[in-house]
């Protein structure tokens, strides 16, 4: 076996013991070519037998400098390039930025573009969590519901490609607005596809809230308390699982969500069955959301009044939103040009990874799977 | 039914028995060791066989083949056999252990030859046991005639056990 | 020669007992076939059952409803490069396969699809079934140290304790129904015939289930079918297969002990996964199910309902002709030839048999589609904290029974 020792002098592993009997701890590299690391992440872990000692994460494997890549575009073509970070989630990727450099323009979307915003992003919301459900069921070995939720995602897709054309990485928002009116019987399909899921979110509580091998691999894995939370940073359905009643939405109210009513769903022992319950209840409030919007929706505008060539004044600014997976903030800098100086981007998802070594330390390897599963991380997201 | 060959057959597995088990200790690597052993066990398991004592066979598989050398392979597994191949592997007695297996060797060979009531079994043909009874006669005699030894060998199992798993807690 | 041939065919034992090398030769290449067209069977129908339980079609392309995809599979894995990692030990590492693979294929010699379908009859048939099963677990170790790997390695950890683990509530459920083997009298509950000679002969345990007029699943309702769950729950574990599939969960361990190996080697490893679950549901069919026997044996007996049941295979094979296209025709031909009056009274045991077993490849299934997979220490409690305790009760409850 190869020695990795000499790379992971930062794990303490020491010296081999002299006896040939102590080899008890294995080293080994999850990732990044691993099926459940959910991309590119390698996580390097200590093993006493099945136990694990400790871990560290690599990353920068999908590493595209999409910051820097700001600095050498104007604001409204670098809008397509934050698609690409949390590609599950684009359009609120797309929300976010669009979003702090309206602040820094000092522009307001008009209400219409707001309510388009509000449904399209909690859409996304539910499709994110149906991938993350699927995904998260499949590395604790249950493969049935990957099938059902995307079966079911498919339909959001749809919405969005007949909206602005593109499925995935979707550009759904502009400075200012949207670019697109929905288009004839929006409202309508919208309404059919609440109607649609939800019941198919009762069908994979059926599969598996009360499943006793999926309550026993979740309940007690990967603790993490509300203080080590909130003093880690971690954002989202994970710290809301631990009992922290955060959210941005309800928060620093933005796009159309003051004027929605919804609940935050919250957990109490922040273990691994709880974020799984908190993200199902997230998406009936998603539904709950997207419902009232449609009802709700104004006539008007779609866009404000922005000039052709945007040139933000000098400034700076933070925006964050609620994104599927926490808070995904937006530092601007502008220097008064047509680019700005410096884009800097809070990915929820590289926040969170940072629980990871004190969730699993001392659980067990399947335990490692199930952790990187229920803290929703994609790695486009965290390498940038 | 009448056996078959078994001249050829007793040799043959005799044969691998004892191959198989010089193997055991020369092998270097201690997976090579225990794959070696396992073979032994097999084949003692095919001369049982020969005996008429299928039960005995099968409960040989099972729990040696199967259960203890797994046991075995599973703690070898876990050893760092890079290093292990490099470690002395006899004693420095090992003359005065041969010399003292040989003088054992024959020994056995001279009693066996002088005694006569063994020539006498030597010369007896098979006892043809009835095939078909052999694992209720095991049953009627551990649980009728030896019921007593029985019971304390298993309550000295039991013992080992317990003992074994406290043993094992202190230590986490 | 010719007498030598035909003689076999008079006499109503196995041809291990009647002593006839030549059939007993037909026999192991006809079980050999039937099992390896079994798995390839098993292959493409986990599939498509597997894809319909998900929404999904499942192969479609090869052949109609992609039945000729497990061939094309097959042949696609023969001619695959067959990679050894340098660093592997050679020998063991070329060892492994064919040990899971004859141990998987051997334990088939004495399973009893009829009175007189089986190679042999052993005296120790039960025993020596779970012995060399347990020998398979050699195989799965061996290829996981040899690889030389450590996701390998972890995995062969996990199968090596595991599968030791269940082997002794796998036991204890065996050891239950052997032990209603020696209670004779008829009926569910009764026990007149006082406690005799057991058996641990295949073919003994299922006349003794005639004898006693109920599979031992239903005697001592409800002691037999805790045993046969508890049977069942250990086989699923023994066989690697979800939800205890931790030796090969693919989510953490890639493919466990054989990720290293490829092409032909790895097919080995498949056929021999899948003979062993055939294996394994072989023995439970044949403890607690009655094995052969039909339905109803004895509250359904007489002329009229053996006609009635024995017309069940080509009744069977008739529709699977009409629900299929294709080479339906085949099948409905098949199905036409059981009818005969001869071949159906040779056929209806390998049948009934049969149908049996599939049940149980059928909830093999039906758990991959259902249960995610245990974790290594949870599935550690389940086998001791459980099963064990369980299977020893009933085994003692169903002595005191018996000697009541």
């Amino acid at each position: 076996m190869t020695d990795t020792s000499k790379y992971l002098s930062h794990l303490e592993l020491g010296e081999r013991d002299e006896t040939f009997l102590d080899s008890n701890e294995l080293v080994i590299n999850m990732g990044p070519q691993h099926p459940a690391t959910h991309g590119v992440l390698r996580v390097i872990l200590k093993l006493d037998g099945e136990k694990v000692l400790g871990t560290e994460c690599v990353i920068g494997y999908l590493h595209r400098g999409v910051e820097k890549i700001a600095e050498n575009r104007t604001y409204t073509m670098f809008n397509p390039y934050v698609d690409r970070m949390d590609y599950v989630a684009a359009v609120s990727n797309g929300l976010g930025y669009c979003e702090a450099v309206e602040k820094l323009l000092n522009v307001e979307a008009p209400p219409r573009a707001k309510y388009i915003r509000v449904i399209l992003t909690e859409l996304n919301r539910i499709a994110s969590h149906q991938l993350w459900l699927g995904t998260h069921a499949l590395d604790i070995g249950a493969i049935t519901p990957l099938f059902y939720t995307f079966r079911d995602r498919e339909e959001i897709l749809k919405i969005f490609e007949k909206y602005c054309g593109a499925r995935l990485t979707t550009h759904a928002f502009r400075i200012g607005g949207c670019q697109y009116e929905t288009y004839d019987g929006f409202e309508r399909e919208v309404k059919k596809f609440v109607d649609f899921v939800r019941p198919k979110i009762d069908e994979y509580e059926e599969l598996l809230t009360t499943n006793r091998i999926w309550v026993e691999r979740t309940k007690g894995v990967g603790v993490i308390s509300d203080k080590d939370s909130i003093a880690l940073g971690v954002t989202g359905p994970v710290l809301r699982a631990s009992g922290v009643k955060w959210d941005i939405r309800k928060a620093q109210p933005y796009a159309a969500y003051s004027e929605m009513d919804f609940e935050i769903p919250t957990g109490t022992h922040g273990d691994t069955y709880d974020r799984y319950l908190v993200r199902m209840a997230e998406m009936r409030q998603a539904l709950r959301i997207i419902s009232q919007a449609v009802e709700k929706i104004p006539e008007g505008p779609i866009m404000a009044k922005i000039p052709k060539v945007l040139k933000p004044p000098v400034g700076e600014i933070y925006h964050s939103i609620e994104a599927p997976k926490g808070e995904l903030g937006y530092f601007v800098v502008s220097d008064g040009s047509t680019q700005p100086y410096r884009v800097r981007v809070r990915p929820p998802s590289f926040v969170n990874l940072q629980a990871l070594d004190l969730m699993v330390r001392g659980q067990l390897v399947a335990d490692v799977i199930a952790v990187i599963g229920t803290l929703d991380i994609v790695l486009g997201e965290v390498d940038r | 039914m009448a056996p078959v060959a078994t001249p050829f057959f007793f040799y043959l597995l005799s044969g691998l028995a004892l191959i198989s088990g010089i193997l055991v200790i020369t092998r270097r690597n201690p997976v090579h060791s225990a794959l070696a052993l396992i073979l032994t066990l097999l084949a003692l398991a095919g001369i049982y066989l020969m005996l008429y004592a299928p039960f005995v066979a099968g409960v040989q598989i099972i729990l040696y083949a199967g259960g203890i050398m797994v046991l075995f392979l599973f703690v070898i597994m876990l050893v760092n056999v890079g290093r292990a191949e490099k470690e002395r592997q006899f004693n420095k007695q090992w003359l005065l252990a041969i010399a003292a297996t040989v003088g054992l060797g024959i020994v056995f060979v001279r009693v066996f030859t002088s005694s006569q009531t063994l020539t006498e079994l030597l010369k007896r043909p098979l006892a043809q046991l009835p095939e078909t009874s052999n694992t209720q006669q095991v049953g009627f005699s551990l649980y009728g005639q030896y019921m007593l030894a029985f019971e304390i060998a298993s309550l000295l199992l039991l013992v080992a056990i317990v003992g074994a798993v406290v043993m094992a807690k202190k230590r986490i | 020669m010719r007498d030598y041939f035909y003689s076999y065919l008079k006499s109503d034992a196995t041809p291990g007992a009647a002593g006839n090398m030549l059939w007993a030769f037909i026999y192991i290449m006809l079980i050999f076939m039937g099992l390896s067209i079994a798995v390839i069977a098993m292959n493409w129908l986990e599939r498509k059952v597997l894809a319909h339980m998900q929404v999904r079609l499942g192969p479609m392309r090869v052949g109609p409803h992609g039945l000729l995809q497990p061939i094309a599979d097959a042949i696609k894995l023969l001619i695959k490069e067959d990679i050894m990692p340098a660093e592997a030990d050679k020998l063991v590492f070329w060892m492994a396969p064919l040990i899971v693979v004859t141990t998987a294929f051997t334990t088939f010699i004495v399973v009893p699809f009829g009175p007189q379908h089986a190679v042999t009859d052993m005296n120790i048939g039960i025993l020596f079934m779970l012995g060399v099963s347990s020998l398979g677990v050699l195989g799965i170790v061996m290829a996981g140290w040899a690889s030389n790997s450590h996701y390998p390695l972890i995995g062969a950890l996990r199968s090596s304790a595991q599968m030791v683990s269940y082997e002794v509530a796998m036991g204890l459920a065996v050891v239950s129904a052997v032990l209603m083997t020696s209670l004779h009298g008829a009926g569910i509950y009764a026990t007149g015939g006082g406690s005799g000679m057991g058996t641990l002969s295949m073919i003994e345990i299922v006349r003794a289930q005639q004898e006693q007029q109920a599979w031992f699943a239903f005697k001592f309702f409800p002691l037999g079918l805790v045993a046969m769950f508890v049977f069942a729950v250990a086989m699923v574990a023994e066989t690697n297969r979800a939800p205890f599939d931790l030796p090969e969960a693919e989510s953490e361990l890639t493919a466990g002990f054989h990720t290293e190996y490829s092409g032909f080697r790895w097919s080995l490893f498949f056929l021999a996964e899948y003979s062993a679950m055939i294996a394994v549901s072989s023995i439970l069919v044949t403890l607690w199910l009655g094995g052969w026997l039909r339905p109803f044996p004895n509250l359904l007996a007489g002329p009229t309902w053996d006609l009635v049941f024995s017309l069940f295979p080509g009744l069977t094979f008739l529709a699977l002709a009409g629900l299929t296209s294709g080479f339906g025709a085949l099948l409905g031909l098949i199905g036409l030839i059981l009818f005969i009056s001869p071949v159906r009274a040779w056929v209806q045991d390998i049948y009934w048999f049969v149908a049996k077993v599939a049940v149980f490849m059928y909830l093999y299934i039906w758990y991959r589609g259902t249960f995610p997979r245990y974790r290594f220490d949870q599935l550690m409690k389940v086998g001791w904290k459980v099963l064990l305790p369980t299977g020893l009760g009933v085994l003692i409850v169903t002595a005191i029974v018996g000697v009541l």
